[in-house]
């Protein structure tokens, strides 16, 4: 593992050098450096040292390499995304793309510090960008206000390193997918060329991770999907019938009672509308009275309908100190990135540990090995999906399925569209069967957490 | 108020993690900073975010060109101004909730000058300040009791170091604390409540909504009745105990068992369940301090309270803390587990009392009177709340880990036997300072150094070494390695210390969460860190 991610830092340099010739022949722009600009970077890329990447050499050049030619991408321009900007440009990063679907909400003033209250409402990737770019000269930051779902393969092709501050595993997940279908297999051999290094980091409280991935070649996300604990909702009947939590009783009020009683003309509920809030935080109150439930506060209501998660502006710099710093290593190849997962917590004292997460042997996005699904022929279509759903390894959100009968592509099953979901639902209680399925029939599940379809053999059992 | 609201909305995030009067501390809190390096604008934007209520910046440096390459709150215009205000003018713009404020001056002359000035503050954060500077104010403000939080980006290494006499924390928030659910010993009321159910006639709805607790409470009777009175231990009377529960789940007309959540909750909490009430030994051993020992007219407030809670623990509590009052959410019905909530919590309460008494006679016994039961305050109830998880930190002083008789020699060799621990950076940065102030500049700082610092920056570590009586060895690599730093502060590194940093000064300001001790070093080369004794 080791020496193949060696090999693949001397083929990504190669790769570099070929850039900056390029570079060196066309034009340069360094019209707004000033003295003493880059001291600090430069004893990094300009002296050779005992612990520097073997391929790793000196030169004034690889300045310039990460000023004109190194392109990176950010992904999220929220707590970690507002971090990693501002790191990247100060380490001389200079062509910078980020990409956020989101805009600026009051709870993210105390730690996203490029927004101010002026900003509120107004998509997070422009005013990131338009901040960076003003108070780092040269910097060139472009916004994208969009989903990564709406690009394709050829604009994320364009860039050397990726690097995610994201809070939602699907999005993860689907970019880490993305990445593995840009790489090309020879005889199945992997071309080098075709990696995409991705930096991840993620932070909750006082907790957060950060880590690297060479697609294809070291742990991808979903091998270790595992590590990422399955997201806990309160269970219907308890918030319909036995609450025992005030927050139990902000759920009635929040899922049950708005739909039902449609205030506000029948509006969405929005979290950022007093009036709603103090709506569902007065029939939480009653609910809880009902009950004899202590603790519902308009706060609590508040954090329940806008799903605020613990953050706090520490824990974002540390982690998205870590990812920047390991772009760095790897787009100059000044010291051995990191091997390849860190973990960082300080709730009691300071504490990061660092180890090797390892691949997969038949990850579902990564391997290339084929998918077995063991069921007998007597089971139902519904056992399928919950498996696809509920196992650790796989965690899909809304899979489709669908496979080839006779010659003809068959929707098994689709959730996403309504109309489909009303014609393939008589489907789910159907056996494997019944529905004409073989033993060793090629089943495609698309889902949210890969842009790729997962094509699964079905194996029956006895 | 509208203003008020909007400026803790923007707060939702974080007061989650340290409530409001932790947000509070923080709005009463003033830090300074010395100097607006990269590392310490990072540190103090991390405070300025969630809202300290103000800072100062004491910097009698220039702006650079180069202070500006690496710090997010300089500008290219600020060059030639100083560093302090020019730093102030864009940190005050992320919150205007914040009083930002400057001195131009070096901390030396302020230590010539005015050394009072330092005492103000709730924490003072030194940044990349020489060792001699660092000694000085050190003592000045070991005698003052304000904490001393040092700070240095040096290349790929960071380093931090807390100076603080005693840090006292109820509410640690550790991450996976046991229960107190006194199943091994239930207190009358919970014995009340727990003959109240009757499991083998209940209706099939109740059955299956009864909490876990009650259910292993039950079973624990039963098992203590033909075990002489002795609970499941061994994995084995544990597994035997968890078949006796399972036992208990009701079949169906077929004699299948019915699906009963309740049940499975309470066999897989056994073991925790089963956990003996005890005063952890961190407690028992403050409870042995001098400070609780003696309790004098100048005790502080959390030692009485200490006190008082060990005078429960050896009366009333019979040995036990008092009761937490807080159970963790199970499937039930609502009210049977509001009910069994309120046992719980009327319990905690009514300790809590027990414990203001003590609180009172105690301070009446060193000439403090206090009106009957203004004790039993929020304080004192999150005090015995947070009983088993009250820490105190004693950080060592600068003198006594520069004192050649007081160094903390094994903790240095101990270390050194792994020659590329991450003690190896601490000896050379001390080596550094020491090289500082041989030449009255850092190694390595311009290309044309670097060859010839190396063997001077030898000479430093080898007459440091010998001074400490240290025989340990340092590689020659990483020597060459800090040469090739330069004193550079790669904004990386100074944004990993500048978050790190400031949530230990949030944990000291908070007094919630247990901050370092005492000297934490990072490698930001392998991504590696550790927190040594010093």
């Amino acid at each position: 593992m080791t020496e193949g991610f060696h090999i693949w830092i001397c083929r990504r340099m190669l790769v570099y050098l070929v850039c900056r010739m390029a570079v060196d022949a066309g034009h340069r722009d360094g019209g707004c450096d000033w003295d003493g600009r880059w001291n600090h970077v430069k004893k990094f890329l300009e002296r050779p040292g005992p612990f520097t990447h073997p391929d790793f050499e000196s030169s004034t050049e690889s300045l310039q390499f990460l000023l004109e030619t190194c392109k990176i991408l950010v992904i999220g321009a929220g707590g970690l995304g507002c971090e990693l900007l501002k790191n990247l440009a100060l380490s001389g990063f200079r062509l910078i793309h980020v990409v956020d679907m989101d805009t600026i909400d009051v709870s993210n003033l105390n730690r996203q510090f490029l927004f101010r209250p002026k900003d509120v409402g107004r998509p997070k990737a422009e005013v990131a960008a338009d901040f960076i770019n003003g108070r780092v000269p040269g910097c060139k930051v472009v916004p994208h206000f969009k989903k990564i779902q709406d690009f394709d393969e050829s604009f994320y092709r364009q860039f050397h390193i990726i690097v995610c501050g994201l809070d939602s595993i699907i999005a993860r997940r689907w970019m880490n997918g993305m990445l593995i279908s840009l790489l090309s297999y020879e005889d199945g051999v992997l071309d080098p060329s075709s990696i995409i290094p991705l930096i991840d980091g993620g932070t909750e409280g006082f907790k957060g991770n950060a880590r690297v991935i060479l697609p294809g070649m070291t742990a991808c996300i979903d091998c270790t999907l595992e590590l990422y604990p399955p997201q806990i909702n309160f269970p219907m009947c308890t918030i319909a019938s036995m609450p025992r939590l005030p927050e139990h009783c902000i759920e009635y009020a929040r899922i049950l009672q708005w739909p039902k009683e449609k205030p506000f003309g029948g509006m969405l509920l929005d979290g950022d509308n007093p009036e709603h809030i103090q709506w569902v935080f007065d029939r939480s109150q009653e609910r809880a009275a009902e009950f004899n439930i202590t603790g519902v506060t308009y706060r609590l209501t508040q954090g329940v309908v806008k799903r605020i998660i613990p953050a706090v502006a520490s824990t974002n710099a540390v982690i998205a100190a870590a990812c920047a710093l390991e772009v760095f290593k790897i787009a100059t190849s000044a010291y051995i990135p990191l091997n390849n997962y860190l973990v960082f917590n300080d709730v009691d004292g300071l504490y990061t540990y660092t180890f090797e997460a390892e691949r997969k042997e038949n990850c579902s996005a990564c391997s290339q090995v084929p998918q077995d699904l063991q069921f007998p022929p007597s089971a139902k279509l519904q056992e399928v999906l919950e498996y696809l759903t509920e196992n650790a390894s796989l965690q899909m959100k809304s899979p489709a399925i669908t496979t080839t009968l006779e010659g003809k592509n068959k929707t098994l099953y689709l959730q996403s569209v309504k109309s489909i979901e009303e014609r393939t639902r008589p489907n789910l209680c159907k056996t494997l069967k019944e529905l004409g399925l073989s033993d060793g029939q090629e089943l495609a599940v698309a889902d949210v957490t890969t842009p790729q379809t997962v094509l699964f053999k079905l194996n029956f059992t006895a | 108020n509208a203003i008020k609201r909007i400026s803790k909305e923007k707060l939702l995030a974080t007061l989650k993690l340290w409530g409001d009067h932790g947000q509070e501390a923080l709005e009463n809190a003033h830090v300074c900073l010395i100097n607006a390096t990269a590392t310490g604008t990072e540190i103090l934007k991390n405070l300025v975010l969630p809202g300290i209520g103000a800072f100062t910046i004491v910097d009698g440096h220039t702006v650079t060109g180069e202070d500006v390459g690496n710090n997010f709150f300089l500008s290219y215009e600020s060059i030639g101004k100083n560093r302090a205000q020019a730093a102030t003018e864009l940190l005050q713009e992320l919150n205007s909730d914040v009083s930002g404020n400057f001195v131009e001056e070096s901390p030396d002359k302020l230590l010539d000058n005015n050394p009072e000035f330092f005492q103000r503050f709730t924490i003072v954060i030194g940044v990349q300040i020489p060792e001699s500077t660092c000694l000085r104010l050190g003592s000045v403000l070991w005698s003052a009791s304000v904490p001393f939080l040092i700070c240095k980006t040096y290349g790929l290494i960071g380093y931090m170091r807390l100076v603080v006499e005693e840090h006292t924390v109820i509410e640690s928030h550790p991450d996976n604390a046991l229960e107190d659910l006194r199943l091994d010993q239930p207190f009358a009321e919970f014995k009340n409540h727990i003959e109240s159910f009757d499991l083998d006639n209940m209706d099939k709805k109740d059955h299956s909504h009864t909490p876990w607790i009650i259910i292993v409470a039950k079973y624990l009777e039963r098992w203590l009745s033909e075990h002489n009175c002795q609970p499941p231990k061994t994995y084995k009377e544990k597994e035997a105990f968890r078949k006796l529960i399972r036992e208990g789940i009701r079949k169906n007309d077929n004699g299948v068992p019915e699906d009963e959540e309740n049940f499975e909750e309470a066999i897989k909490n056994v073991n925790t369940a089963l956990n003996p009430t005890k005063v952890p030994s961190a407690v028992e051993d403050l409870f042995n301090c001098e400070q609780c020992k003696n309790i004098t007219s100048q005790t502080s407030a959390f030692w009485v309270m200490l006190r008082a809670v060990k005078e429960f623990v050896h009366n009333e509590g019979s040995g036990s803390l008092p009761v937490r009052g807080t159970i963790p959410d199970m499937i039930a019905d609502s009210q049977k587990f509001i009910n069994l909530q309120n046992v719980y919590r009327e319990r905690a309460l009514q300790d809590a009392t027990v414990v203001s008494k003590h609180v009172e006679n105690l301070l009446q016994s060193v000439g403090k009177t206090f009106a009957t039961g203004v004790f039993l305050s929020h304080d004192l109830l999150l005090f015995c709340k947070n009983a088993s998880f009250l820490r105190v930190v004693r950080c060592r002083s600068l003198a006594e880990e520069y004192g050649v008789d007081t160094v903390n020699k094994d903790e240095i060799t101990s270390y050194m036997d792994n020659s590329d621990s991450e003690m190896v950076f601490y000896l050379i940065l001390r080596a550094v300072e020491r090289f500082y102030q041989q030449h009255s500049r850092y190694p390595g700082v311009y290309n044309y150094q670097v060859e010839d610092d190396i063997s001077k920056l030898k000479l430093c570590v080898n007459s440091l070494l010998q001074e400490y009586g240290l025989n340990v060895n340092i590689k020659d690599d990483y020597i060459h390695e800090f040469c090739r730093y330069g004193a550079s502060e790669p904004h990386t590194v100074a944004a990993f210390l500048g978050g790190s940093a400031a949530q230990e000064a949030i944990k000291i300001i908070s007094h919630q969460f247990v901050p370092f001790n005492n000297t934490f070093i990072y490698n930001a080369m392998s991504q590696t860190s550790a927190t040594l004794q010093l």
